[in-house]
């Protein structure tokens, strides 16, 4: 999910600019038009260091069906100008296809995007917005572009009036006379592109990016409670979860940093209270030595990461996969855990409220393996089905003395109690403990308590959503987080010129199942792994934990840029040797 | 505080303590505050289960284990932390933080400063034996500029922190200093912190009979503060501009309303809710 | 010792009584069990007796305060002298390495110091019940006193480097 059962019909859109341009504020509006139109589509954008002002990207794409992954080239670009330029020119892919609108009045079309082979339409969008009464460029632009792709202007001015409301009348009325100006100045020139079908409107899609699915998500799995650290790219998590967590009567506190996030929400969920927080690699790190006291404890506990470009401070705006190493290995000890990775955007809402739902169930600290690209990446999607996993945690019957909190039992898992139960009082222990709690060095306690927590991992049921797995063939691609939907869509395609593979990407990272991951591979001859990540994180941790007997390659490369479908279309025809 | 009464507290210091045997050095400073706890919980005739007791790492931090109360043996320096989160989503339990100087002042020293910024009602009782006991005799942010010890030969030459100073500084509400050699005073000034709402700290000098033999000599100082308690922060700072960490008792008892969270009622199902996100 | 010890009656004077004898009881208790988790198993003994000759004494409080009405007294309030208990034993000095003589040293400060409490009561009061009281207690004092006092001189003084532990402090976290 989202499955694409054709090969998509797409066209996309860049729309650059720099110095309060507002490219990003029109490429929005451009991705909400659209959905109302009945397209689906994405946005993602790039910027400059620049807290305001800086040069600024906005990217969007849209199809005839789910989409996930950036289109292979840009069809439009549009440059309010060419500041800086050169930051985004490589992940603006243009062919002699396309159509790149430039300004005259800002110069020369840099070579960088000229050596495309593009044809150059000049529109004089500074000079069109100031024939306007506050008028703007970013709106000349959205016109421009509304137009090329012969978007329905009704729901332009429907998302207008809707965004540009709370800024008065006179900007609404500036607004609109910019889009028509630029909706004028192209059709005078006559160009047109081809963009997809439209087969019904988008009444009842949603347009969410990963941060706020991944939001959704934990509400809908039972979190009340958030303490966290501001940390790019994962604060909108925390912008999203603050106001709603209140209309559910939960609460979010801004922690002096990771280390006290990660033990608030420690308390907080020893209180009774399923809790959250949000960070990125650098915040995860710090958050190592607290993780392995909530395994030791037996303290449920949900951290995302939105794994950003490492190592270190490294690449904050980017995304990469490289964090699977700290979330796998990254805690002293024999510390079993879960690793949750949502596949998509879409999927950030049943990932995050599925890792709520198994790490209160086993009472055990979950990470959700989220990344820069879904969590800032708007799509347009259908409702997500809520499959209701909520938080349930297994409290005692019987308290009292002899009650024994780490009791050995056939599932691993040992009731909890909740502070204010009678007889329930325990201490729990970063120490190694006996089935009472009480701190002990003993051979048979260690052993018996490490056998517990990774017992009852092992044995807990994760049911099919351990992993996707989709269509078949005799050679398989294995990838996880937001590579899937760029490695789907590469396989619709290959499939339409006959080539048939098999997908697999699972949920599940940790605990690795290799007994259902074997299942998985029956029948197939190859595997390809395919990851963002300069060390092959992935591709090792296969090798080191699954029996994979075929021949297994990977294709990995680092951040910053995603991969692009044909890109991989191009790696996995020649694996294939097809 | 309470006066003599025919009333009879429900429940007597020896109630909270638990079958685990302490394994301090005999002659610990933190024997009595641990019974002063017990004495303190009793007084107040809280029940076990309503209390929780969150440590850090250090050999004061093992007392959540000695109590029979809930208790969290958490990680070094992250205590404050821990019972933060605990008290903010559990404004109905009774929340003790144990530990010691360097778990709270060197480790501990952020979450330190925040709590009592965060102003939560909290009791924060910190053993201060100006050394790392636990780990066989380092220096401690209050340990003596020349006391000499394997890692900091001939002393560190480091001005110690006074603990007083920064929570008066951050925004504490209620400041007090306690001596283990006085179990009843110290029992008296737990009862008080816990009673006085938002972050209350209480640093009880308590000798490490191992690593500071000197400490012997606490007793002969120790003295009870010349003054009365004060809710003035400027004449609390003033009083700590002579003091020489050895005045016993209430610095400050302030009216600062402590910080918990509001309780949101729910106003929205999960379909309401997620209607935000339809086009 | 001068300062008055403002007992205001039976009860009053019974309430201190069982406060002292129990927190006696107590920290022998206490005692023998830090010394039995650092295996001095004869001073933990001797510990362990002591404790349970308090626990006669507090017996002996209860009898005498069956039907009296013992006001609660927070333990800050008590009429101490120095603001600890006479018995109590937990400002004592205390070795993991103490030998029953030096408990018995311990015993012997705290029963003395109990013995002192009630001889300033009994000359500080008024005659009558609470004198009375006083003074049979002061008498019953001065009975354990000697008592451990005989006790000790059956036990010869421990040698130099009584504390002396050739091992190192252990690393436990």
């Amino acid at each position: 999910m989202p499955e694409i059962d054709h090969v998509l019909n797409s066209v996309s859109i860049a729309v650059t600019g720099s110095g309060g341009a507002g490219v990003i504020t029109a490429g929005s509006m451009l991705l909400e038009a659209a959905a109302k139109a009945g397209l689906y589509g994405l946005f993602t954008r790039s910027s400059g260091p620049q807290i305001r002002g800086g040069e600024a990207a906005a990217m969007i794409r849209l199809a005839d069906g789910p989409v996930g992954a950036p289109g292979d080239v840009f069809d439009i670009l549009i440059a309010i100008d060419w500041h800086n330029i050169e930051r985004f020119a490589i992940e603006l892919p243009l062919s002699d296809t396309s159509i790149v609108i430039a300004d005259p009045s800002q110069g020369a079309v840099p070579d960088v995007i000229a050596l495309s082979g593009a044809r150059i339409i000049e529109i004089p969008l500074k000079e069109l917005a100031k024939k306007i009464k506050k008028g703007r460029q970013n709106m000349i632009a959205l016109g421009v572009v509304t137009a090329l792709i012969d978007l329905d202007q009704d729901v332009v001015d429907q998302v207008m009036v809707h965004v540009l409301a709370k800024r008065g009348d006179e900007a609404l009325r500036a607004s609109r006379e910019a889009v028509a100006s630029g909706k004028q100045a192209i059709s005078e020139i006559g160009a047109r592109v081809t963009s997809p079908a439209i087969s019904a409107d988008g009444t009842g899609r949603w347009m969410i990016s990963g941060n706020e699915a991944a939001g959704l998500g934990a509400l809908r799995g039972g979190i009340r409670f958030v303490a966290a650290y501001p940390i790019t790219p994962a604060t909108e998590v925390l912008e999203w979860l603050s106001p709603n967590l209140q209309k559910v009567g939960g609460s979010l506190v801004q922690a002096e940093d990771e280390l006290a996030s990660i033990n608030m929400i420690i308390g907080a969920s020893y209180g009774g209270t399923p809790s959250l927080t949000a960070t990125s690699g650098p915040g995860l790190a710090l958050m190592t030595e607290s993780l392995g006291l909530a395994v030791a404890s037996e303290v449920p506990v949900v951290v995302v990461d939105v794994m950003r470009g490492g190592p270190s401070t490294g690449i904050p705006t980017k995304s990469e996969q490289s964090d699977l190493n700290i979330a796998l290995f990254g805690l002293h000890g024999d510390a079993p855990h879960l690793v949750v990775a949502p596949n998509s955007v879409s999927d950030c809402v049943f990932s995050t409220q599925w890792a709520v739902s198994v790490a209160e169930a086993t009472q055990t600290p979950t990470i959700v393996l989220s990344d820069q690209l879904l969590g800032q990446t708007k799509v347009i999607i259908d409702p997500p089905a809520d499959l209701a996993f909520v938080a349930r945690r297994v409290t005692p019957a019987e308290t009292g003395e002899g009650f024994q909190r780490y009791a050995a039992t056939g599932t691993g898992i040992s009731p909890m109690p909740i502070p204010g139960i009678a007889g329930g009082q325990y201490t729990a222990d970063g120490l190694e403990h006996d089935d009472k709690g009480l701190p002990s060095s003993q051979v048979k306690d260690h052993a018996t308590q490490l056998d517990k927590r990774s017992d009852k991992l092992d044995n807990y049921d994760f049911g099919d959503h351990w992993a996707e797995i989709e269509g078949e063939g005799r050679f398989a691609v294995i990838c996880w987080g937001s590579t899937t939907a760029t490695v789907r869509e590469a396989l619709e395609r290959l499939s339409a010129d006959g080539k048939n593979f098999r997908l697999i990407s699972p949920r599940l990272l940790a605990p690795a199942r290799p007994a259902e991951m074997a299942l998985a591979l029956q029948g197939i001859d190859r595997v390809l792994t395919i990851e963002l990540s300069h060390s092959a994180q992935f591709y090792h941790y296969l090798k080191g934990h699954f029996d994979i007997s075929c021949p297994l390659q990977s294709h990995h490369r680092p951040g910053p840029l995603p991969f692009r479908v044909g890109e991989l279309c191009d790696v996995i025809t020649e694996w294939s040797g097809s | 505080m309470s006066v003599n009464s025919a009333t009879t507290s429900a429940f007597s210091a020896r109630d909270y303590k638990s079958d685990v045997k302490p394994v301090w050095c005999p002659g610990c400073g933190d024997y009595t505050v641990l019974s002063a706890i017990g004495k303190a919980l009793a007084e107040l005739a809280l029940a076990p289960e309503e209390v929780a007791v969150i440590s850090g790492i250090g050999c004061s931090s093992r007392i959540p284990a000695y109590l029979n109360t809930y208790g969290f043996h958490g990680v070094h320096g992250r205590s404050t932390a821990l019972a933060t989160g605990l008290k903010l989503s559990r404004p109905d339990l009774t929340v003790l933080v144990t530990g010691g100087d360097g778990d709270g002042f060197s480790i501990g020293g952020n979450h330190f400063l925040h709590a009592c910024r965060r102003n939560v009602d909290l009791t924060y009782i910190v053993m201060d034996n100006r050394v790392y006991g636990m780990t066989k005799g380092q220096p401690s942010p209050t340990t003596e500029p020349d006391w000499d010890s394997a890692l900091s030969p001939g002393g560190t030459g480091l001005r110690p922190f006074n603990p007083l100073v920064i929570a008066l500084a951050s925004g504490a509400n209620f400041i007090a200093r306690g001596f283990s050699g006085d179990p009843n005073g110290t029992a008296k000034l737990i009862t008080e912190a816990i009673q006085t709402p938002g972050f209350s700290f209480v640093e009880v000098l308590s000798p490490c009979v191992t690593f500071r033999p000197d400490q012997r000599d606490w007793k002969k100082i120790v003295r009870p503060a010349p003054v009365d308690p004060t809710e003035d922060i400027g004449q609390a700072a003033r009083r700590l501009m002579t003091d020489d960490g050895f005045n016993l008792g209430v610095l400050y008892s302030g009216k600062r309303k402590p910080y918990a969270l509001t309780k949101h009622e729910v106003t929205s199902d999960m379909t309401n809710l997620e209607q935000q996100f339809a086009i | 010792m001068n300062t008055r010890i403002d007992i205001g009656s039976v009860a009053d004077l019974l309430a201190h009584v069982k406060a002292m004898e129990t927190e006696a009881m107590e920290g022998y208790q206490d005692l023998a069990e830090q010394m039995e988790v650092h295996h001095n198993s004869e001073t933990a003994d001797l510990f362990r007796k002591m404790a349970h000759v308090e626990s006669l004494h507090v017996k002996k409080v209860l009898e005498r305060a069956e039907g009296v009405d013992l006001p609660h007294i927070p333990p800050w309030e008590y009429k101490w002298v120095d603001g600890e208990a006479p018995e109590a034993v937990s400002n004592e000095q205390t070795h993991y390495l103490m030998t029953p003589y030096h408990a018995l040293q311990l015993a012997l400060r705290a029963e003395t110091r109990a013995l002192d409490f009630f001889t300033q009561i009994v000359a500080q009061c008024e005659p009558g019940d609470i004198r009375d009281l006083a003074s049979e207690l002061r008498d019953e004092e001065q009975e354990h006193v000697e008592l451990i006092k005989t006790w000790l001189a059956k036990l010869p003084e421990p040698d130099d480097g009584w504390d002396e532990d050739p091992d190192p402090p252990m690393l436990q976290e």
